[in-house]
């Protein structure tokens, strides 16, 4: 886990899978608080729950800025606590236009028009153009220079498969990234894996790391 | 004026879900409609972290710490219901594949605009998870929620001033007092809770009423 997250430099952009409870690599983003690089710029739909996970990492003051579409789960305080300081920056995007963003990046594109959030707060300042008579607002890509993510399985060619509602944004985390690290509760013999339930191909995958109980030490 | 319980009002909802509809319930009292649904008619909920065909809650000792809704509670899935990613589970709310969204809102206009996520207080960071996109996408967008505010102000009004989730999205309020559809003519009774009067409803609605089609 330390070596694996060893790549993440001061400034950074870092993705991080997960959605509310479920999915989050919280094995590497533990690796990642103790690594400790400064002015991160950390994309997540959400921002953690009491002192797990995200934030843990804005608890010490390890984020400069914050991506996210929903930072208000019920027990979240260190986002709060630092928006109301005004120490970090802080971009809220709707979840679909989230995602896309990401998967964009993962995909080469540079940008796209989405309806969401046509006409509304969130799209001020943004380019807007009607096709067909509906509004739609452009939006770009978000790439990051590391995703940390959580698979069920892995194998040594990267190759993932996740556990039910665990998948959300980790997939096309995982594409959107120059170095993407993914956690897995278990590491399989490449082959092992049935090809057809492969969801994330190994090519966007580029470490795997088995867990190894970092947080049930700490707890 | 009579007035529904929150039961009731998603119990009101329920029986307007078609059977074989998609149906994405936003988080809150909207939730509720699924306890609602008559078990002749099969809906596939959509959650928009990722999975079609939610089923209830686990009993407890069977959570699946990562099979959880939109709201963060542990959910099961039932029988032909499958998993997918984030960017899948947008398109099928962009992409118009849902049938149904119900949602629950702090401002409706005549016009049918949406205000849900955030109000003008901007001290707190503002959450707006997947609202807009459902706002959008949805073929069909059900609000569901009390009629005025806590200190009785109509939340149904001429124009939101809370910031707004969509513009013209909404089709139908579903309120403790009355349901209502948005129409190009403006907002017009669907039906009146018990034997409250189209005057009554006016009296307490930032917009104005048509009544019922005859």
């Amino acid at each position: 886990m330390a070596e694996a997250v060893s790549v993440v430099k001061d400034g950074d952009v870092v993705m991080i899978g997960g959605f509310g409870s479920s999915g989050i690599p919280l094995e590497l983003i533990e690796a990642l608080r103790r690594h400790a690089p400064k002015d991160l710029t950390i994309i997540s739909n959400n921002a953690g729950v009491a002192e797990e996970g995200i934030a843990s990492l804005l608890r010490d003051g390890l984020v400069r800025k914050m991506v996210c579409s929903f930072p208000r789960s019920k027990g979240s305080v260190w986002l709060q606590k630092r928006y109301k300081e005004g120490s970090i920056d802080f971009e809220l995007v709707p979840q679909g236009t989230l995602g896309e963003r990401i998967r964009a990046a993962g995909a080469g594109l540079a940008a796209f028009y989405t309806p969401t959030a046509y006409g509304t707060l969130l799209a001020e300042g943004k380019e807007t153009r009607e096709f067909n008579g509906k509004g739609y607002v452009l939006e770009t890509a978000l790439h990051a220079d590391v995703a940390l993510i959580r698979g069920e399985k892995g194998d040594a060619w990267g190759n993932l498969t996740y556990n039910t509602a665990g998948r959300n944004f980790n997939p096309s985390m995982a594409m959107a990234a120059k170095t993407t690290i993914a956690e897995v509760k278990q590491i399989v013999e490449v082959g092992d894996l049935d090809p057809e339930a492969v969801v994330t191909p190994g090519i966007f995958v580029d470490t795997v790391v088995l867990q190894e109980g970092l947080l049930d030490a700490i707890a | 004026m009579q007035s529904l319980s929150k039961e009731d009002m998603a119990r009101r909802v329920a029986r307007d879900i078609p059977d074989g509809a998609y149906v994405n319930l936003g988080i809150g009292m909207p939730t509720q409609v699924a306890n609602y649904v008559s078990d002749d008619r099969h809906v596939i909920y959509h959650s928009e972290n990722g999975i079609l065909g939610v089923g209830p809650a686990p009993a407890p000792g069977e959570e699946n710490p990562d099979l959880i809704n939109a709201g963060k509670q542990f959910v099961t899935l039932l029988p032909g219901g499958c998993y997918f990613d984030n960017a899948d589970s947008f398109a099928m709310m962009r992409g118009g594949h849902l049938d149904i969204a119900v949602l629950g809102a702090f401002q409706v206009s005549a016009t049918g605009d949406l205000a849900s996520w955030a109000t003008n207080d901007l001290s707190e960071p503002p959450a707006v998870g997947g609202a807009m996109d459902l706002a959008v996408g949805a073929r069909q967008l059900y609000v569901l929620m009390k009629h005025c505010t806590r200190d009785g102000e109509p939340k149904i009004l001429g124009e939101c001033d809370y910031p707004l989730t969509g513009k013209g999205v909404v089709d139908r309020i579903y309120s403790d007092l009355a349901v209502l559809d948005v129409t190009d003519e403006g907002l017009r009774v669907v039906e009146l809770v018990g034997d409250n009067t189209l005057e009554q409803v006016q009296a307490v609605t930032g917009a104005k009423l048509l009544p019922p089609e005859s």
